[in-house]
């Protein structure tokens, strides 16, 4: 890969306002006898191409934003605050809940984080597994914004579509981990469980049908004239405004800044893979369609060759560390061994110390940069867990991708953006 | 297992150990100190000092600012720790500047001239520790109601909130 250029940072003409300033702003425009009437529109909570509970105040001119500032912290629930007051291994349940699209990722960098502190090793065959349930998890992702991107937009076939075959990575989910969305599979250390008999039959058959799937969809839209009039060269962004805004992920990307954390700065043995990353200078609602529908193909790739690896290996290879006071014995030596059972009662009652430190882990999520910062004060409980979560850095764009644009484009640019509000309000 | 001794720690340690890396070599001047641990780079600055460093760190190619958060060691003084991640594309490296303030006059200088996009994740810190950034165009709550009472990530805030 060539060695990147490094685009200049430059500020946007203004750093994203407040309500308050949207509301001044409209009784200026409308005071100045410019002949201009520009008017205040609320846009949310509650409004379904929200994709939540964002809420916006915009002022328009007739059909044209004028300016518009974002309000959150609808869905705040001081989950941050919650994991100062758990066990280590008690804050992967809560990861769920922050991204609740992509739950695996969530998991994922949680658990390399408190891995980093500790500097536990963990078997290949686990990270494997991890690698091939992290990547299903993006296709599902990427469905659901699919899905909802072209509803918003209009195309609602696309959504019947794009939720048949998350029906089917929602079942691989449940077969893991017995839940289709609040996995929790991950464990500090490994996997909570052996994959279940049927569990590689089944995802190889997702995996054969999938980019089948993919021509499906992008014959539906990416011909469409109404699709392409909708999306190209609206909410355009270039590389430097990405960059200075914290634009991470596909919208980085497809503003033409060739960065994935999953190659460049590689975790849980992604520099074992081959796979593209599909990138675009076009910065526009097109772009990131087209850089997303490309990534679903590269996902199913790398799929394809974590499956093949683990084919190759001892089907019963281990899938925790050999920690026996960080991870929880196997229940059948549990029964037959004190040694065993009296680590399951410590690390139950009493969690395990991690040494003291802090580490940021970051990963590459459907979204964009999710990064975990952990804290350890050398107790069984973190001192402070932070997370650093694409969508909301990304939101601090959609100012500068809406001004002066009409007021329908600013739909489609929220579904290309792929917010999820769990992730930005924690 | 992590062994604490793999850690280097102090700043004439690390800038020996490290003379190479493009981020000790532009804070040389403005380091007070400096931790190598986890294979994680973190310097500390005075906080007059951050926009500096950051300006510094953004002409050595550390071009994109990650994250901006607050570590409350309540009841230690300095109480807060404010941490500031900045990744390089071009080098892919990443690195921890790390500010410490006391709880009597907890104010640092807002890094939005450098990086525009800090200026949520200041709001944030503003918002649940009680930081003041200054220079910060529009520092409101974010997460909280506008009249809530009290910074719910402090350490003296309890986790039920009071009732």
């Amino acid at each position: 890969m060539a060695i990147l250029e490094t685009p200049p940072v430059v500020a946007p003409d203004r750093i994203t306002p407040g309500v308050e300033d949207i509301i001044a702003d409209a009784k200026l425009h409308g005071n100045a006898g410019t002949g201009e009437h520009s008017m205040v529109l609320n846009m949310g909570p509650q409004h379904p191409s929200t994709h939540g509970v964002l809420r916006l105040v915009l002022e328009i001119d007739g059909e044209m934003v004028l300016a518009l500032a974002p309000d959150i912290g609808y869905l705040h629930t001081g989950i941050e605050k919650t994991c100062e007051a758990k066990f280590y291994q008690q804050v992967v349940p809560l990861t769920d809940r922050i991204d609740y699209l992509s739950p695996m990722t969530n998991n994922l960098a949680y658990c390399l984080a408190v891995e980093k502190l500790l500097e536990l090793e963990i078997p290949e065959r686990a990270q494997l597994i991890r690698v091939l349930l992290n990547e299903i998890t993006r296709i599902q992702s990427h469905l659901v914004w699919l899905g909802t991107h072209a509803m918003d937009i209009g195309a609602l076939t696309m959504f019947l579509y794009c939720w048949r075959e998350r029906e089917a990575t929602l079942r691989i989910f449940e077969a893991v981990s017995g839940q289709r969305m609040m996995t929790s599979y991950f464990r500090i250390g490994g996997l909570a469980l052996e994959p279940p008999k049927g569990f590689y039959e089944s995802v190889q058959t997702f995996l054969d049908a999938m980019p089948a799937h993919i021509d499906e969809y992008e014959g539906l839209l990416t011909g469409n004239p109404i699709w392409m009039g909708r999306l190209k060269g609206v909410g355009t962004l270039t590389a430097a405004e990405a960059i200075s805004l914290g634009v991470t992920g596909p919208p980085l990307r497809a503003s033409g800044v060739d960065w994935d954390l999953r190659r460049d700065m590689p975790y849980s043995g992604y520099e074992k893979f081959t796979f593209n990353v599909p990138t675009s200078t076009d910065g526009d609602v097109w772009a990131r369609y087209t850089v997303r529908m490309l990534e679903m193909r590269e996902s199913v790739k790398i799929c394809q060759q974590a499956m093949d690896m683990l084919a190759q290996m001892p089907a019963n290879g281990r899938i925790v560390a050999d920690a026996p006071k960080i991870v929880l014995p196997d229940r059948e030596q549990m029964k037959t061994q004190m040694e065993s059972l009296i680590h399951h009662f410590k690390i139950v009652t009493e969690g395990f110390a991690v040494p003291a430190g802090e580490v940021y882990q970051a990963v590459e999520s459907p979204r964009g940069e999710m990064g975990y910062y952990v804290v350890s004060d050398g107790t069984a409980k973190p001192y402070r867990v932070h997370m650093r979560n694409p969508s909301f850095a990304t939101l601090q764009a959609l100012e500068t991708m809406c001004k002066g644009r009409l007021l329908a484009d600013v739909v489609a640019v929220i579904g290309s953006i792929d917010i999820v509000l769990g992730e930005i309000d924690r | 297992m992590y062994d604490p001794a793999t850690a280097i720690t102090g700043k004439t340690a690390v800038f020996e150990a490290m003379a190479e890396n493009p981020a000790v070599v532009a804070l040389a001047d403005l380091a007070t100190d400096a931790k190598f641990d986890r294979n994680e780079l973190t310097i500390t600055v005075a906080r007059e000092n951050i926009v500096a460093a950051c300006e510094a760190v953004k002409a050595a190619g550390y071009n994109f600012f990650e994250d901006a958060t607050a570590v409350d060691w309540y009841p230690q003084e300095p109480r807060f720790q404010l941490s500031y991640h900045i990744v390089s594309h071009s080098l892919k490296q990443r690195l921890r500047l790390r500010v410490l303030l006391d709880s009597s006059d907890a104010t640092v200088p807002s890094i939005t001239p450098a990086w525009p996009s800090a200026n949520f994740y200041e709001r944030e810190v503003f918002d649940l520790f009680g930081i003041n950034f200054t220079g910060h165009p529009r520092l409101t709550r974010i997460m909280m109601p506008e009249d809530w009472q009290g910074h719910p990530l402090r350490k003296d805030y309890p986790v039920e909130g009071y009732r």
